[in-house]
């Protein structure tokens, strides 16, 4: 479903083939205005996709909490590898 | 359904963790004075809770519906047998922490969720009550106007009908005076009469007794004598006649 070819630059993530996806990396936007403007986009849709609803569910707060619940575990790996069971995997 | 409820507290507390930034073309534009449009019903679907739809659907043409279970059970086993999720005495709390939330959510999620329901569906109403009213309270007002501009086409008959009322004043005023001032002149006419008659009259009297004041005196006692025998003379010849005639 190809229309008129669109520039590397404007094609979203899960449009890039896997060849072209380091050289889409490298033209994104890595000022920190660029960067907090990523964020900030990604927050808005996530928030207008899961929160600002009339009906949500319990997945739009459980997926931010599981994402924090993933995320202080792994920052937290370095204390946890000495409860490990086996030294060897 | 917790989302529900913090319509406005979760947004609240998730802007807090993201920082709020200024810079860039932000509300540069006309305001835009058409209503937005209203939320979306639904919002994206999670299964189980965690893990959004579209994860299914994407490996749906690939591997069917068991896909995404396999994969998962397949990472599971990995993260446990290389010990990169290490099980210790936090794992035994965290999955009684998980069991007790999953029961809470299980059991009074649907009467959190009809609380929040009831509470955003009194704000539409006050707003929508607010509205209502506002808009007969203007359609009492156009009612009122055309019954004014009914009103306003009768005035000419009201302005009619007081004209009449002025001129029937000014007439009866007129009239009044008119009859005032013929009284005051027969009066004074009546007056004039009057005078003229009295002085007449008076004139009459007094020349009636000067007259007969001046014959009284002119009558002398000899005029006398002589009136008085003519008189008896007189008298003896008509009766001389009489009996002649009788």
């Amino acid at each position: 479903m190809a229309d008129r070819p669109v520039p590397l630059k404007d094609t979203r993530l899960l449009d890039v083939k896997l060849g072209q996806v380091p050289s889409w990396i490298a033209m994104r936007d890595f000022t920190p205005s660029g960067l907090i403007g990523a964020v900030r986009r990604g927050y808005d849709r996530y928030l207008n996709k899961y929160i600002n609803v009339k009906k949500g569910g319990i997945g739009g707060i459980a997926m931010v909490l599981f994402g924090y619940v993933v995320v202080s575990y792994v920052w937290n790996y370095e204390h946890l590898k000495h409860d490990r069971w086996r030294k060897y995997h | 359904m917790l989302s529900r409820l913090g319509l406005r507290a979760a947004p609240a507390a998730l802007k807090s963790l993201a920082p709020s930034l200024s810079v860039g073309p932000f509300h540069t534009g006309q305001r835009c004075l058409a209503p937005l449009p209203p939320l979306p019903e639904k919002g994206g679907q999670v299964r189980h809770g965690l893990i959004p739809e579209e994860f299914f659907q994407f490996l749906y043409p690939k591997t069917g519906v068991t896909g995404p279970y396999v994969l998962g059970t397949g990472l599971l086993f990995y993260l446990l047998s290389k010990e990169i999720y290490i099980i210790n005495h936090e794992t035994i709390a965290g999955a009684c922490v998980v069991g007790v939330l999953i029961y809470i959510v299980k059991k009074y999620g649907g009467d959190v969720a009809a609380f929040a329901d009831r509470l955003n569906e009194e704000k539409v109403a006050k707003a929508l009550a607010v509205k209502n009213d506002s808009i007969n309270h203007l359609e009492s007002i156009i009612e009122q106007e055309k019954k004014e501009q009914w009103r306003v086409e009768g005035r000419n008959y009201l302005f009619d009908a007081k004209r009449n009322n002025v001129a029937m004043l000014l007439e009866t005023n007129y009239r009044e005076r008119l009859l005032t001032v013929y009284n005051e002149v027969k009066k004074r006419l009546d007056y004039q009469i009057a005078v003229q008659q009295l002085t007449r009259r008076k004139e009459q009297d007094h020349m009636i007794n000067w007259i007969e004041k001046n014959v009284i005196q002119s009558i002398t006692a000899q005029q006398e004598k002589e009136s008085i025998a003519k008189c008896i003379s007189d008298l003896k010849m008509l009766s001389k006649s009489t009996r002649v005639a009788v």
